[in-house]
């Protein structure tokens, strides 16, 4: 800020604590012709209303003075008069800095011992699971839940059905980038028959019943407007997000309602980055942690490779 | 010396009865709020009893609603009292009146159905600010109006803390709710950023300070020397505490910005004065309480005395423990755990509520032309429940809000959380629990309140009859 309004706040705090003390010293002095200690001030309200002159406790000035004393010397040494940054050079950001160093140095290398380990062998390693455990309940339990199972909008990552791929190099990249899944929005392409349909064909496809009338139109706009993401048999598409239709999971709801609402108006699934919030080595026992919560060496990238 | 008669006193009437209801009201939703933490299954899935519109229709029901219509209940007739002449408009005095309860109406309506400012404190939409805005500018008219026309030459000092309160709120109410209308609903404030922060907390501090602090310290200077029939201890004290007291308030708002995007000389600025209004906020309370130093055997026989004394004391309290609160390292521990909600409530209930009550049985039977209350041992029910559960709400929050900032900084050796922040929440089950059971207390003796008020003024004679064998009996 400009000397100006440096000069104006330290004039206005130093002004107001210093008219307290001089209040103080002003009010306890003594004044010719004012009533005596235990007499009223002569004054009456309402019938009965009077004031005792009573000297204020010294205990209670005593009490005033030092935090007088205490909040002059604290703006001493911390930051708080305008510019000036105080005599310990003192910072909350500096302060969280110092931690933060002081916290890698201690724990770094217990995560770059891991990070050492290749993931089916550290999914095995019941200290660094149990490790990346805690590390999950407050990171990713929030919205895939402390189970891993997921909720509505949020995948279950213990099924072992995977939208992105769950191997460990897919889940690692998962980890490190997120994701952005775009279900695009179909109100405007489809007139309400055309939904109906296109819906009930997707319905069908997890081997479940649904009239034939409108299978054959619906799978019509399938095979226009859906086919480039879900495959034409629907098994879906990991390189792009695009989920299984065939499985009967169902990231946003599987029933007829639920799905004309997702053709309808599209979905949106972000998984955030976590490359910056927890680093490399974090990540590396996290992919680890995920991988076995799928059962782990069935989706191993050679696997996924040959399918 | 002036009559009753020649006193305004239909106003405060009004707004002394709707102290009790809206007291029910507010307290009956906070008692709500505080089974969904425990039950979140009570918002019944219906949008607008769900916790997020319900808290502030709480927060605005026992603060502006109740605490509100006492201060004006209270104000206007001390100000009457104490100056010797009625109040300067009547017509003026009761657009207050029906102002303020319209305000309320609007709050009770507009809340659950989730319009909202997102200011805490502040969160009425536009339209029911500028008519806050209106009633409290007739507000200042009535009262300042009724000082300047006064028969008593010195301004009596319960007066001064009132003037300061109603002076003070409407630069607090106007300044922070400056904003930019785009609907009838919805407006965008024309501060931004940590800007709108900093006068969002200015405002939200001194809201504290001025509506919940010098207004009801306004109330304690009236009703305490009169219930206990002495002087006030110290003329000196009142003068050093008020200056010093108004002065610094207006610069504690940066403490709820500790650790924030705020620059840091603000945040050091607000704690030190935070700490340095520890003496002053003190001064009310040892100048209330030494005031009945010779009377003190009144504390046995009456339980009126006893709210008035138990309300200084826990305002002693609170305001030692926020000071605290505003340090650095101690703010780190207890911002956000439900600490700050046992502190609110030692100052909410404790102080506010317990002086109020006091209050309005000092005021029901003056105002009604009774001897007394209906009831003296039930006023002395109404005592031991509340006190008592005012001590279970603060103490479950204490226990609850130092064990969470407890477990929220725990960390392990390797470097990850101990505990979830999910096991943080289970883990205050049965403080919330310990909480709801001292909110259902306070909240019953609100009831037993309105039982004995109601008894009290109800114009049947029947009852004159069946007290006094009742009482002998």
């Amino acid at each position: 800020m400009s000397l100006f309004w440096s000069l104006f706040i330290i004039v206005l705090t130093l002004g107001n604590i210093f008219a307290c003390w001089w209040l103080i010293r002003w009010t306890a002095k003594p004044r010719a012709g004012e009533a005596a200690a235990h007499e009223t001030t002569g004054h009456v309200w309402d019938g009965d209303l009077m004031e005792y002159n009573n000297p204020m406790p010294r205990w209670w000035l005593w009490l005033f003075y030092i935090t007088i004393v205490f909040g002059l010397a604290y703006l001493l040494f911390f930051p708080g008069l305008g510019n000036f940054k105080g005599l310990l050079g003192w910072s909350q950001y500096g302060l969280y800095e110092a931690e933060m160093t002081a916290a890698e140095e201690r724990f770094e290398p217990i995560y770059a011992a891991y990070a050492e380990i290749p993931v089916p062998t550290l999914a095995n390693n019941s200290d660094a699971m149990a490790t990346a455990g805690r590390i999950f309940a407050n990171n990713c339990a929030t919205c895939h839940g402390s189970d891993g199972r997921g909720a509505l909008g949020y995948p279950n990552l213990s099924d072992g059905i995977w939208q992105w791929g769950g191997g460990p190099e897919a889940i690692r990249h998962t980890l490190i980038n997120g994701r952005q899944a775009v279900m695009p929005a179909f109100a405007a392409a489809l007139d309400e028959a055309d939904l109906e349909a296109t819906a009930a064909y997707v319905y069908s496809m997890s081997g479940r019943e649904a009239p034939a009338r409108l299978i054959a139109a619906g799978r019509e706009h399938y095979q226009t407007l859906c086919v480039a993401c879900h495959g034409a048999e629907g098994k879906g598409n990991e390189a792009l997000g695009a989920p299984n239709l065939t499985d009967g999971t169902w990231l946003y709801g599987g029933s007829l309602a639920a799905i004309t609402e997702t053709l309808n108006q599209g979905r949106n699934g972000i998984m955030p980055a976590f490359a910056e919030t927890l680093g490399e080595n974090r990540v590396h026992l996290v992919t680890a942690y995920v991988y076995r919560l799928s059962g782990g060496e069935e989706n191993s990238d050679d696997e996924l490779a040959a399918r | 010396m002036e009559t009753t008669a020649s006193y305004n006193d239909k106003v405060v009437r009004q707004f002394t009865i709707m102290t009790v209801v809206w007291g029910i009201v507010g307290m009956l939703v906070g008692v709500l709020i505080a089974a969904q933490l425990l039950w979140p299954a009570l918002n019944f899935e219906l949008p607008w009893l769900t916790y997020s519109r319900l808290r502030p229709l709480h927060t605005n029901a026992v603060i502006f609603a109740f605490g509100g219509s006492a201060l004006f209940a209270t104000s206007y007739y001390v100000v009457q009292r104490t100056c010797g002449v009625r109040l300067l408009s009547d017509k003026a005095a009761a657009f207050t009146f029906w102002g303020w309860q319209a305000v309320i109406l609007g709050a009770v309506v507009t809340l659950p159905l989730g319009f909202t400012q997102s200011k805490e404190y502040a969160e009425l939409i536009w339209p029911l600010d500028i008519l806050i805005a209106a009633v409290w500018v007739t507000y200042a008219v009535v009262f300042f109006g009724t000082i300047v026309k006064r028969k008593v030459k010195h301004i009596y000092v319960a007066n001064w803390f009132y003037g300061a309160f109603i002076l003070t709120v409407a630069v607090l109410h106007i300044v922070n709710s400056l904003a930019i209308p785009t609907s009838l609903t919805q407006s965008y404030p024309i501060y931004s950023g940590a800007v709108d922060a900093m006068v969002q907390w200015w405002y939200g501090h001194n809201a504290v300070g001025f509506f919940l602090t010098a207004g009801f310290l306004g109330m304690m200077y009236y009703f305490v020397p009169k219930q206990a029939g002495r002087p006030i201890y110290s003329y000196r004290l009142s003068v050093v505490h008020f200056w010093a007291l108004i002065s610094t308030y207006m610069w504690a708002g940066p403490h709820h910005l500790h650790w924030t995007a705020l620059p840091e000389w603000v945040q050091s600025v607000g704690m030190v004065f935070s700490l340095i209004l520890l003496a002053p906020s003190w001064g009310g309370m040892i100048n209330g309480i030494m005031t009945l130093s010779g009377a003190w055997h009144k504390l046995r026989d009456d339980p009126i005395i006893r709210f008035l004394i138990v309300s200084l004391s826990f305002y002693g309290m609170a305001t030692f423990e926020g000071p605290m609160m505003s340090i650095r390292t101690v703010n780190a521990l207890s911002h956000y755990t439900d600490w700050t909600i046992g502190h609110v409530h030692s100052g909410a209930l404790g102080w506010v509520a317990f002086i109020t009550i006091g209050a309005v049985y000092m005021l029901v039977p003056r105002l009604f032309n009774r001897e007394q209350m209906y009831s003296i041992p039930l006023i002395n029910v109404h005592f031991w429940v509340s006190t008592i559960g005012v001590v279970l709400y603060i103490a479950s929050m204490w226990i609850a809000g130092v064990m969470q900032g407890l477990m929220w900084r725990a960390v392990n050796d390797d470097g990850t959380l101990t505990y979830s922040f999910i096991e943080s929440v289970a883990a205050t089950y049965p403080y919330y629990a310990v909480r709801l059971v001292g909110g259902l207390l306070f909240f019953a003796g609100m009831l037993i309140m309105a039982y004995n008020v109601w008894r009290t003024i109800r114009p049947v004679e029947p009852v004159k009859a069946a007290a006094p064998s009742a009482a002998s009996a």
